[in-house]
């Protein structure tokens, strides 16, 4: 037990990268990047998160370069990803400069395609208005070799807590008109098309007192419990956490920028600053997931920065 | 008949209602709300019409501090920056961190 908590936090210690993730048979699946199997047929797509650009403070005073680290890593995989997604908190304060800067390292990675969703960070000076002139849409779905991916955005018209008594859970949200599209863009799917959700905010719930999950996240399970493999990637809690529920896995990458501690081991979230120099880029990451037609899982490999 | 220790009992009673009713005078001087793991402290301050109250934040997140109904909100306050606002109306203002929405207070202004 000891020892797998052991392994377990040693697992969520990777910190920096980004997270590769293979699909193989449309369910998602954990493995160590270098033992990936080679694939014969199918793709991989890269998860990044989380790169705060802008933040400037212990532990990491220069998150362009980790971020660019992270690209190359990228791009150094045998297989060439088919997209890259950007699970938000692609800045730190949301300003124009910011998003600029991440929009021009983001452009060196070698893939045909990259699918942002926003993070709180970037929406919460502007209700996304800079995001948007960026970033265009706002939810959307798109299909990759009979893969069904949806882009859901949970950091919006966020409410304000129960702290004194104002209501509202302080989680992430959704919002009737998404859950609606949600609801409508499913429906005429055969239960056997893999589904591959990626958000911000987990869908699921990390921890209520951090406001680490989304308000209807039970709704939005409820539209794809009939599929037989569904894929949720998330970030913002900057470390890589899962769990499997039926046929729904949930994965959640590290950030390229910092860590934060692992719910309920320190009073508050935020970074953790007290990071040795030389063991940073450990615990960052990318998630490189890769995808093979009816053979099994999707693989998804976690890979840190160093 | 008012015995010596009941008399005691009942200056201690009125002596405390007097520091009751003091502490519920609004603060004088520095109106200040501390902003740190992720939480307003004081969550509940009271205030007289005309004060000011600055919100400062000591986390390494940045937080605002945006009231409920828009009336007034802080940009982005990094570690050591400071937000001040002033309060002309009597009235309960509640706020919450936009970023953070978990994180709520409120100031009375009386």
């Amino acid at each position: 037990m000891e020892q797998d908590r052991r392994n377990f936090l040693k697992c969520m210690a990777w910190a920096g990268t980004g997270l590769v993730w293979a699909m193989n048979g449309g369910v998602l699946s954990s493995h160590e990047l270098l033992a990936a199997p080679k694939r014969k047929s199918g793709f991989n797509f890269v998860q990044i998160s989380d790169s705060h650009i802008g933040f400037n403070r212990d532990p990491n005073h220069d998150v362009s370069k980790t971020l660019q680290e992270a690209i190359d890593k990228i791009n150094a995989l045998d297989e060439r990803p088919a997209f890259v997604l950007h699970t938000g908190d692609i800045t730190h304060l949301a300003t124009a400069e910011q998003f600029d800067t991440a929009a021009q390292i983001m452009k060196s990675a070698k893939a045909d395609q990259v699918y942002y969703v926003p993070g709180e960070h970037d929406v919460f000076t502007d209700d996304g208005k800079l995001y948007f002139e960026r970033f265009g849409q706002k939810w959307r779905s798109f299909d990759y070799n009979g893969v069904h991916f949806i882009g859901l955005i949970n950091v919006l018209n966020l409410k304000q807590g129960s702290g004194t008594g104002l209501g509202g859970s302080g989680l992430g949200q959704l919002g009737q008109e998404q859950l609606a599209w949600l609801q409508k863009d499913v429906k005429g799917l055969s239960s056997s098309t893999p589904i591959v959700v990626f958000a911000h905010i987990p869908l699921w719930t990390i921890s209520l007192d951090w406001g680490w999950g989304t308000e209807e996240s039970e709704q939005v399970l409820s539209y794809l419990k009939r599929f037989g493999s569904v894929s949720v990637l998330n970030g913002h809690v900057h470390q890589v956490l899962q769990k499997v529920e039926g046929n729904v896995t949930f994965h959640t990458a590290r950030s390229t920028a910092y860590p934060q501690p692992a719910p309920g081991t320190a009073p508050a979230p935020g970074p953790i600053k007290d990071v040795a120099a030389d063991k940073l880029r450990s615990t960052l990451g990318v998630t490189d997931v890769s995808y093979m037609a009816k053979v099994g899982p999707l693989a998804v490999v976690d890979e840190a920065l160093g | 008949m008012l015995t010596k220790r009941n008399f005691l009992l009942a200056f201690t009673l009125i002596l405390a209602g007097v520091v009751l009713a003091v502490s519920q005078q609004p603060a004088a001087g520095t109106n200040e709300v501390v902003i740190q793991n992720f939480a307003f402290e004081p969550a509940t301050l009271t205030v007289k019409v005309g004060a000011k109250v600055t919100w400062v934040n000591r986390d390494d997140e940045p937080h605002t501090a945006t009231a409920t109904d828009k009336r007034f909100s802080s940009k982005a306050l990094e570690n050591g920056d400071r937000f001040t606002t002033e309060f002309n109306q009597p009235g309960i203002y509640k706020y919450y961190c936009a970023m953070h929405p978990k994180m709520t207070g409120q100031i009375i202004v009386k």
